[in-house]
């Protein structure tokens, strides 16, 4: 369901304005999630070497197979360089002066259930609005229909923290756990599947990441089953200088479907922290895959202190027939953020959506887009992007759209969308296309506007204050994209479209 | 209610003065019309009483019930009660009509004080209020403005002020485009509204729109200045001469 501004529930929507803008009045220049949990660490040394990378395996009790994973993985990094086309600008990153393994020290014996979690990390998770122990009941608005039930995966800097709902999605036969939990317990799908969309050798971040990943969420939804509620990951950085490696790996067999939302945050730090996480997913026939990300890393401070470097490698293989992926992310945080979320179009009539909203304020920097591979026939992609740069910040759009020799009858279509508040900040649109066959076609259309002089008059003359003004005329540009989150997700992008906008006018 | 001295306003970016000392008295209760030809600085009037950019004031004062407006920010004056029914509605791409409304109107009452509608109340209110200007359900949902006709984008501003119940109603050349019907549907919508801690500021070219509003006063502004005042009659004047006597007799 996501009628946002549907005649059925008109009041819903309203609701959720209101809703931001009391947010934005709240929040009052501040990072919401900014706070930091004092909770007692086991760090492993800092730096990274074969016996950190050993370490890491170690402490998750993993099987020899899986070190040696890891080891090739690292060996290969070695030999890699930092990739430097982005249109990003940042300080040389010392991956010596990081640590790779932060653990809560009250995780050092695995807790068997929530019960013996640290109350102080349920305490933290509480507060980010992700109710670990009890049935989440969101989007509690008037006239918004059944509450909903979300299972949640939380990971606590390296560490998945707990799983709700593992029994009801066991009795569908779906899988739903940490991936250092699926490595053990099954070991045969973690095999098959891992690295098989996102090879180890893929690009500097991904292979750095198959070397050092410490946790993410491992998701197996069998054939035919309709996952029956939707799957979230939270993630959180807390300690410094830990940089943060999660491993998602989603497989979604024929003819399932499941809806899977992942949510990220971190404390407010004067150091840069290094996030680089790889997301896997894997599509069999005629099965659908819905991935929702909400970015709220810390973006660091007016000045560019602080704020998370954010190196993301998120890839979708629609490897069955008829199958289909749909992203959607809202990038509000992070300092720096690369990332393209992508889709592999390998299975004929496969389908590729994504959808975006970059929000990049102060000096921000965001280097963000898809790419579209379609290898198989009659496949299909759309792009909706939805750029807005403020304050200092650059915003890049870059995508590729490829249509391989065997990719007939294929379409893509394309729109790109940037908007600018005030004189300081930049919006780029790199679109790279290649067209191998004649039958396919792509469409591609991309606008620039600035946030328009007469429509902020116009609100305030209606009694807006500059804030909701933009707030509202913002919302507005991205709605399209909005509309394809799950309902308690757009409402949170709401809100967060407009806390990261805070401060861009006047 | 309304008291505006000897009004000097500048287009800033061309250094170009507009209202040229404008005096204008608009008690509670009473509705009066401006006319004037193209030109004349109507909408600059209207638009410097607003608090929109771009204009300077050189000289003069404009008070709403004793208040400096000009010290204003455009949202404080629209939260003391100003409504400016646009003589070009601004569209807003992706932001649902019905968004907007409970938006402004949510934000007028935080901003005086008083506690926000609720989501039910809103929608009874609106659907009301909708109603009687013949706006449909289709017609609240779509986005503020984007793809309305001339006339729908009129009645939608009579909305807003129906919804806001301001105490001082601006309405720049809302008769402009409108057919006859829809002409009585804005009409009776400012007519609904009439009581005697309102008033309204009408700007017309038509005596037809007034012969459904009736004035207590109409003045006739010419090159930044109101040169004429009279009764209702001044408008009938006007239909049938035209503005040259009235302008070569101020002269
Ligand atoms: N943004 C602007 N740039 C240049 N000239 C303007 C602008 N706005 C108004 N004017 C000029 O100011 C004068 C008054 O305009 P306006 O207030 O719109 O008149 P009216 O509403 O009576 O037709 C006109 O000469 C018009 O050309
Ligand atoms: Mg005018």
């Amino acid at each position: 369901m996501t009628v946002l501004d549907g005649g059925l529930q008109p009041e819903m929507r309203a609701g959720v304005d209101r809703e931001t803008i009391e947010t934005v009045q709240a929040m009052a220049g501040k990072y919401k999630y900014g706070w930091e949990t004092d909770i007692e660490m086991d760090f492993a040394p800092k730096g990274l070497n074969e016996d950190i990378v050993r370490l890491i395996s170690d402490k998750n009790g993993e099987p020899a197979w899986m070190l040696e994973w890891r080891l090739a993985a690292y060996r290969r990094w070695l030999r890699m360089e930092e990739p430097r086309w982005a249109m990003l600008k940042y300080p040389e990153i010392d991956y010596q002066d990081q640590f790779y393994h932060a653990k809560p020290k009250s995780m050092a014996g695995k807790p068997k259930s929530l019960d013996e979690v640290d109350p102080k990390l349920l305490a933290t998770y509480a507060r980010l609005g992700i109710p670990l122990k009890e049935q989440m009941v969101l989007a509690g608005v008037e006239g918004a229909g059944e509450p909903r039930r979300v299972a949640v995966d939380a990971v606590f800097d390296s560490v998945s923290v707990g799983t709700t709902f593992k029994a009801e999605l066991a009795k569908a036969g779906v899988i739903f756990c940490a991936i250092s939990e699926a490595v053990r317990d099954h070991p045969e799908l973690v095999r098959k599947y891992l690295g098989s969309v996102v090879p180890q050798t893929d690009n500097f971040f991904a292979t750095l990441n198959s070397a050092v990943f410490t946790d993410g969420s491992f998701v197996f939804i069998p054939a035919g089953v309709r996952c029956p509620m939707e799957l979230s990951t939270y993630f959180r950085i807390n300690a410094e200088n830990t940089g943060q490696f999660e491993r998602t790996l989603i497989i979604a067999e024929k003819g399932s479907y499941v809806s899977y939302l992942e949510g990220c945050t971190a404390p407010k730090r004067d150091t840069h922290q290094l996030h680089a996480a790889v997301v896997e997913i894997v599509i069999l026939d005629d099965a659908e895959v819905k991935y929702s990300t909400v970015q709220n890393w810390y973006p660091g401070d007016e000045m560019g202190r602080g704020g998370i470097y954010n190196f993301v490698t998120k890839r979708a293989d629609c490897r069955g027939a008829r199958s289909k992926v749909m992203w959607t992310q809202v990038e509000t945080g992070s300092a720096i953020t690369w990332k393209y979320p992508s889709c592999i179009l390998r299975g004929d009539d496969s389908q590729g959506e994504f959808y975006s909203i970059a929000i990049a304020n102060n000096a921000q920097q965001a280097d963000t887009g898809t790419k579209m591979v379609h290898l198989g026939k009659n496949t299909k992609s759309r792009i909706v992007s939805k750029g807005i740069s403020a304050g200092r910040a650059q915003n890049t759009y870059r995508g590729l759209v490829s249509m391989h020799p065997k990719a007939t009858n294929s379409r893509n279509y394309t729109q790109c969308d940037s908007l600018l508040i005030g004189q300081g900040c930049g919006a780029h649109t790199v679109p790279y296309i290649e067209v191998r066959n004649n039958s396919s076609r792509v469409e591609h259309e991309a606008t620039t506007s600035k946030v328009d002089d007469e429509q902020l008059f116009y609100c305030r003359s209606r009694g807006m204050d500059e804030e909701e003004a933009v707030a509202l005329v913002v919302n507005g540009f991205v709605k399209d994209v909005l509309q394809t989150l799950p309902m308690e997700f757009a409402m949170e992008a709401q809100a967060l479209v407009a806390i990261s906008l805070e401060g861009s006018v006047g | 209610m309304l008291e505006i001295q000897n009004l000097h306003v500048r287009l800033e970016a061309e250094d170009k003065p507009i209202l040229k000392g404008v005096d204008l008295n608009v008690a509670a209760g009473t509705v009066h019309a401006i006319m004037g030809p193209n030109g004349s600085g109507k909408s600059t009037l209207s638009y410097v009483l607003a608090g929109r950019d771009g204009y300077e004031v050189t000289d003069g004062t404009a008070t709403l019930d004793g208040a400096d407006l000009l010290a204003m920010e455009p949202e404080e004056r629209a939260a003391a009660g100003l409504f400016l029914a646009f003589q070009y509605p601004v569209e807003i791409p992706g932001v649902g009509n019905m968004t907007f409304l409970r938006t402004a109107v949510n934000a007028q009452r935080k901003a005086r004080g008083q506690e926000e509608m609720s989501a039910g109340e809103f929608l009874k209110v609106v659907r009301d209020r909708a109603g009687k200007l013949r706006i449909d359900a289709d017609m609240l949902k779509r986005a503020v403005n984007v793809g309305f006709s001339g006339g729908e984008k009129k009645r939608n501003e009579i909305l807003q002020m129906a919804m806001l119940e301001p105490k001082m109603c601006i309405l720049d050349e809302t008769d402009s485009g409108l057919d006859v019907d829809a002409m009585r549907l804005v009409s009776d919508g400012v007519n609904a509204l009439r009581d005697a801690g309102r008033a309204f500021l009408v700007i017309t070219h038509y005596q037809r729109l007034l012969d459904h509003i009736r004035p207590d006063v109409v003045h006739i502004m010419a090159d930044g200045r109101i040169v004429k005042s009279g009764g209702p009659d001044l408008a009938l004047e006007v239909e049938r001469n035209g503005y040259a006597d009235i302008l070569a007799e101020a002269l």
